[in-house]
């Protein structure tokens, strides 16, 4: 944000600060590491907030949850930011010096009167209004958030929305403040940090607005960049429908099992001319290969550096040797480079960093293999040697008078989710992630644990009760798009109306049937979120083969 | 927290006992009927403020245990909704104190006491007689398993129940919507046996138990004497003068005047007053509480239990002292659940004390805030070590922790924490009326002021002495009357369970704490326990044995392991059945002991060996020639 792709706070601020609005995130489950971080905060006194429409595991740990509406996290940032700015808890100040754009936020919000907030979002008026004036009169206060803001058609709306709680108040660029997407994997944000995005170059430089980037890399590189923006994924499947993108090389993916509406997904897989899919084991993804890539696994098998949600890049050691036949990534990569007439040499993991290093020098000049050893991880940025990394960013919007552009404030409108309940499918389908399992189970499903207890629906106890289901009951879920059975657990966290799937289980329960194929145009994350469906019972309780523990997956 | 409920529903009457307490559920988040539109959407349940509540966690299993007896998975279930604890954390506490039953049980359970003290009365052939009248006594069954409930009333044995002074003793609990205890002393069989058909338990009266002409008393002369529920009669007889001394001294003169005193700790461990209470003092941290620490579970101790059912309101004065001096605004008193008398007299004594503005905000007018509550204990001997009491006050396990850090920087709930013994601070007023000096000048240089013995077993009047530091044990003997005529002297147990045998050689022995130390012996809660020839003393090491075993929490293992040790190896000796002979049993028991004495977490398994070790050392009670191996 504000030009910088990563979360602002180290681990230990959040350990530190009074206030936490935790929005659109279980936490609890799918962030286990850093919900330890907020532990400790919580002992040390912090006020945790849980927004999300489930009462979640992270949510019994809030000293109040905000159920509110899927899809409505707008109307909700909106209606606190009009109680703030009329409360006169607005950091004015702040707002002067680092900010652009309130003016018309300000004009924006006030129609988010607190009747039109509980109306848009179910949460009472009273409870918003608190949550708004705590969050705004706390000295140190954070929102963080996950795939329950960025999993919906106008995810980056949203995240706007909760960047523009922070502006207001003067809630970023201090310890303990600042806006943080968790993330969910030890490196989604070192891809971003090295440019596997399709619009910046390594260090988050970018590809259409930077042309001096672009020149000083394509030099060093000896190569003309291209000054356009590449396809997301999703734009990816839609060329690939299209038959305008003929040819993928898919690395550690697997989208026939973890994208919306895989129908769609997977005949675009199909579809294709050529797919290289390089793996360490063989996923749905790597069976419409034609050509399957053994890789090791660069974790424990390789060299080379994580950057985790902090910013900070830490080393990765080989420990194990990878299984006969499977390849190091980078000599794979070099290899195809060679193939195709590039000769890369056999570069090392090192030397691959240095260059980066040198390519985005601001971002990580000062970051060599030798540091990041003797400082246990740096966090970026870190422009030169004696740099000891930034704990948190944008301290300089506090500076006097502003270094740099100034903050934005956006102007962002509610905008409900694409799909709503109707008589047909009168359910709102949300769907997130479990404790045991990761993403769609390529990692986790191979091995046996008594907690693996296969996917479920879970819907309210009232739901459960008008359409005659118990605990248990095998049901069929069906939306426009597609129909899959799973047996249904009865959960107090959720309210009626609501039902509640993951995509951990996608041979046995391939959630991802029944979601919808719209997308965020901005960042292109598909509304994982939300969609319609129906539940019927298909056999009782009674008849149903226990689920099996864990499923039998060839890890090899 | 990451909860997995209870499925079981509660009962009405389990409902109503928690709902008493806690008052209704606020929402459907803890333990409400769902179906409100604002829980739909909003929860307050899980924060800050629920987990604030963990301490309720005991009061409620006990709200249960005494309205139906027992605790059910749905009582347990309802009462870790209502304060969002996990059911197997509510489990781990209900299982772990010994007056919580996890299975069924009916509705009237008598305790009859077969401690060292009882035993010297006459406790075994009582029992016996029991047995054979009313059938066996009810063991505590598995957890959660379905015993058939029959008859009235069934009864169990119990460890010391502090009733030594009246042995033999028993507790008689009645669960129900107006739940009753009563302790019974001087028990017999038929008295017993007609409590298990239903026969009234009528209301002891307060049996001081105190034999001494109040000239030579200072803290026992209002017991027997003032009515203990007159909060007149208490200000009447000197009461209350203390406090307004010490509001006109200062915290810094009465902590000032109690360091002069060398007062020391009476709850056995002998620690300075004065400079645990200027520590909790200059600590920073707010808040600072005050714990009184009256579960007085050591067998054959019950000094404690006479100060608060005879003189209540001079405890709720020291504690305000207490309080006053060491920057504390509130306190806690626990006692031991034992004692429902005691526990009636000082809940009466604090509503006394808080509607004439003696407790509670703007004390005697003078701008001093003070006020406790009391929890009482459930059954459980190590809660009367000083962190197992905040952990049992913080609704956990009774479990000690590792020291440091000590109480006077992080004790109850985390904060600076004085810990005082009621007779500890029984000597308060005095010192602060009569000025630390005058206090120092009675007794010796090193052990000022007087003592509380516990004089039991086999004497003439057994109850509770005050002497001076410096008496002998000859002397406190002669104040009980001596022993019964015809017997014969064979031991001396001081100290309790804890404590050490003395001879019958040793009767001049002064009762200090550097003489007791000196002859490798202790006064520990100042028990005096008099055995004569008629008892079987192998049989008193025995029950001392099993009690530590029974008492472990078994927290740390050369605890758990060493009590279980020391025991099996005591019943092979008595049954004559050693293994490699009776010099290995002893070797066994030696290397269990400094084990268990070197290794253990607190005093519990620190001095579990301290008994048996004066019995082999001391009494040569395991002598080779004495038994055949």
């Amino acid at each position: 944000m504000f030009g910088a792709g990563g979360g602002t706070s180290s681990f230990r601020e959040v350990e530190e600060t009074d206030v936490v609005l935790l929005w659109g995130s279980n936490a609890r489950l799918a962030h286990p590491i850093w919900f330890h971080h907020l532990l400790k905060g919580i002992r040390n006194g912090a006020r945790l907030y849980v927004i999300d429409p489930r009462r979640t595991e992270s949510a019994q740990w809030a000293d109040v949850w905000m159920g509110l509406h899927v899809g409505s996290d707008i109307a909700l940032a909106n209606t606190m930011a009009r109680e703030i700015i009329h409360a006169g808890l607005a950091d004015e100040q702040f707002i002067a010096n680092a900010t652009e754009g309130f003016d018309s936020y300000r004009a924006a919000v006030e129609s988010y009167t607190l009747e039109f907030g509980e109306l848009a979002t179910g949460v009472p008026a009273d409870v918003i209004r608190e949550a708004a004036l705590n969050f705004a009169r706390a000295d140190k206060a954070m929102v963080c958030w996950t795939l329950g803001i960025t999993e919906h058609h106008n995810a980056v709306d949203n995240v706007l929305a909760l960047i523009n709680l922070a502006l207001l108040t003067g809630h970023v660029g201090r310890w303990g403040c600042g806006c943080n997407p968790l993330r969910g994997q030890n490196n989604v944000q070192g891809g971003g940090d090295m440019g596997a995005i399709p619009n910046k170059l390594p260090g988050f430089q970018d590809i259409e607005q930077d042309a001096e980037a672009r020149e000083r890399i394509g030099r060093l590189w000896g190569v003309t960049i291209q000054p356009d923006n590449g396809y997301n994924l999703t734009q990816m499947l839609h060329a690939m429908s299209r038959r305008e993108l003929t040819s993928l090389y898919v690395i550690g993916e697997n989208p026939a099992q973890s994208d919306a509406d895989l129908h769609h997904v997977q005949d675009a897989l199909a579809g294709l001319d050529h797919l290289v899919v390089q793996e360490i084991v063989m996923t749905k993804t790597a069976e419409y290969a034609h050509v399957v890539l053994p890789a090791a696994a660069t974790w424990c098998e390789g060299e080379g550096t994580v950057t985790n949600s902090e910013r900070r890049v830490q080393r990765v050691k080989k420990v194990v040797e990878p299984p006969a036949g499977a390849r190091d990534e980078l000599w794979v990569m070099s290899e195809i480079a060679r193939r195709l007439g590039h000769d890369w040499g056999t570069p090392t993991a090192e030397e691959v960093w240095n260059e980066f290093r040198a390519v985005a020098p601001h971002f990580a000049g000062g970051m060599s293999y030798a540091r990041l050893e003797a400082l246990g991880g740096i966090q970026w940025p870190c422009p030169d040697e004696s740099h000891p990394g930034e704990t948190f960013l944008h301290g300089r919007l506090w500076e006097v008078p502003r270094r740099g552009r100034p903050a934005p404030f956006s102007v962002v409108h509610h905008d409900p989710p694409v799909e709503r309940p109707d008589s047909e499918f009168p359910l709102l389908l949300t769907t997130g992630r479990r404790l045991e399992s990761f993403n769609t189970g390529v990692q986790t499903g191979g091995y046996a644990s008594p907690l693996h207890n296969g996917e479920s629906l879970d819907i309210s106890p009232e739901d459960a009760a008008h359409l005659g289901i118990d605990d248990g009951d095998l049901v069929r879920i069906e939306s426009r798009r597609g129909k899959v059975e799973a047996p249904a657990r009865i959960d107090d966290g959720l309210r009626a109306g609501v039902v509640f799937m993951t995509l951990h289980f996608p041979d046995e329960v391939p959630t991802n049937l029944l979601t919808i194929d719209v997308s965020d145009p901005k960042s292109g994350t598909a509304e994982f979120k939300a969609c319609a469906v129906r539940v019927v019972r298909v056999i009782p309780s009674t008849q149903v083969t226990p689920p099996l523990i864990g499923s039998a997956r060839d890890t090899n | 927290m990451d909860i997995r409920r209870v499925e079981s529903d509660p009962t009405d009457d389990e409902r109503a006992a928690v709902d008493a307490l806690l008052g209704p559920p606020s929402s459907a988040w803890d333990g409400g009927p769902r179906g409100s539109q604002r829980d739909a959407h909003v929860s307050h349940v899980g924060g800050r403020d629920t987990r604030a509540l963990r301490d309720r966690l005991l009061p409620a299993l006990q709200a249960l245990q005494a309205r139906v007896g027992w605790i059910s998975e749905g009582g347990l279930g309802y009462v870790c909704d209502r304060l969002n604890v996990p059911p197997a954390e509510g489990w781990g506490v209900a299982t772990f104190y010994a007056l919580l039953a996890t299975s069924p049980r009916p509705r009237r359970v008598v305790h009859v006491c077969d401690d060292i003290a009882c035993k010297c009365a006459g406790a075994d052939a009582v029992i016996a007689a029991l047995e054979s009248a009313a059938g066996p006594a009810l063991h505590h069954a598995p957890h959660g398993s379905h015993v058939t409930v029959a008859g009235r009333g069934a009864w169990m044995r119990s460890p010391c129940l502090g009733m030594c002074d009246q042995a033999p003793a028993a507790l008689v609990t009645d669960a129900g919507e107006h739940p009753r205890e009563r302790l019974l002393g001087q028990v017999t069989a038929d008295r017993l046996t007609d409590l298990l058909s239903g026969a009234d338990p009528d209301r002891p009266a307060a049996r001081p138990s105190v034999h001494q002409p109040s000239a030579q008393v200072q803290l026992l002369r209002r017991i027997g004497k003032v009515d203990p529920t007159s909060l007149d009669e208490y200000r009447a007889t000197g009461g209350y003068r203390a406090l307004e001394r010490a509001i006109d001294m200062g915290p810094e003169a009465v902590i000032a005047e109690v360091t002069a005193s060398k007062l020391v700790g009476r709850g056995g461990a002998a620690f300075p007053t004065g400079r645990k209470w200027e520590a909790v003092r200059a600590q920073p941290v707010r808040p600072h509480y005050l714990v009184c620490n009256a579960d007085e579970s050591e067998p054959g101790t019950f000094k404690d239990r006479v100060l608060m059912e005879g003189d209540p309101f001079a405890l709720v004065e020291a504690m305000t002292i207490a309080g006053f001096a060491t920057g504390c605004e509130q306190g806690y008193l626990y006692i031991r659940g034992e004692y429902p008398l005691a526990f009636e007299h000082m809940q009466h004594a604090i509503e006394q004390a808080r509607r004439r503005r003696l407790l509670g905000g703007n004390i005697l007018e003078r701008g001093v805030f003070f006020d406790f509550e009391i929890r009482r204990g459930a059954g459980a001997y190590i809660c009367g070590e000083e962190t197992a009491l905040f952990e049992s006050i913080e609704g956990k396990r009774g479990e000690p922790r590792n020291k440091p850090p000590f109480p006077v920087n992080a004790g109850l709930f985390g904060k600076p924490t004085v810990v005082n013994n009621v007779e500890t601070l029984a000597n308060i007023p005095g010192i602060v009326l009569e000025g630390g000096a005058a206090f120092g000048a009675v007794g010796t240089p090193q052990s000022t002021g007087t003592r509380l013995f516990c004089v039991c077993g086999n004497v003439q009047r057994p109850g509770v002495y005050e002497a001076a530091f410096g008496t002998t044990v000859r002397t406190v003997l002669e104040m009980a009357g001596g022993l019964l005529s015809g017997r014969r002297l064979a031991a001396v147990l001081l100290g309790g369970a804890a404590g050490t045998f003395v001879r019958p050689d040793e009767l001049d022995l002064k009762l200090t704490h550097e003489d007791t130390r000196a002859a490798a012996t202790t006064l520990g809660s100042g028990v005096v326990m008099v055995i004569d020839d008629t008892i079987d003393l192998q049989d008193l090491v025995l029950r001392i044995a099993a009690f530590f075993r029974d008492e472990s929490c078994g927290q740390c293992v050369p605890c758990r392991v060493g009590t279980v040790r020391q025991e099996e190896a005591l019943h092979r000796i008595a049954r004559s059945r050693t293994r490699g002979g009776l010099a290995m049993e002893v070797a066994l028991l030696e290397d269990v002991g400094v084990a268990m004495r070197d290794a253990s977490i607190c005093g519990l398994g620190q001095t579990a060996y301290a008994a048996v070790e004066s019995a082999i050392k001391r009494l040569r009670l395991y002598d080779p020639g004495d038994q055949v191996s």
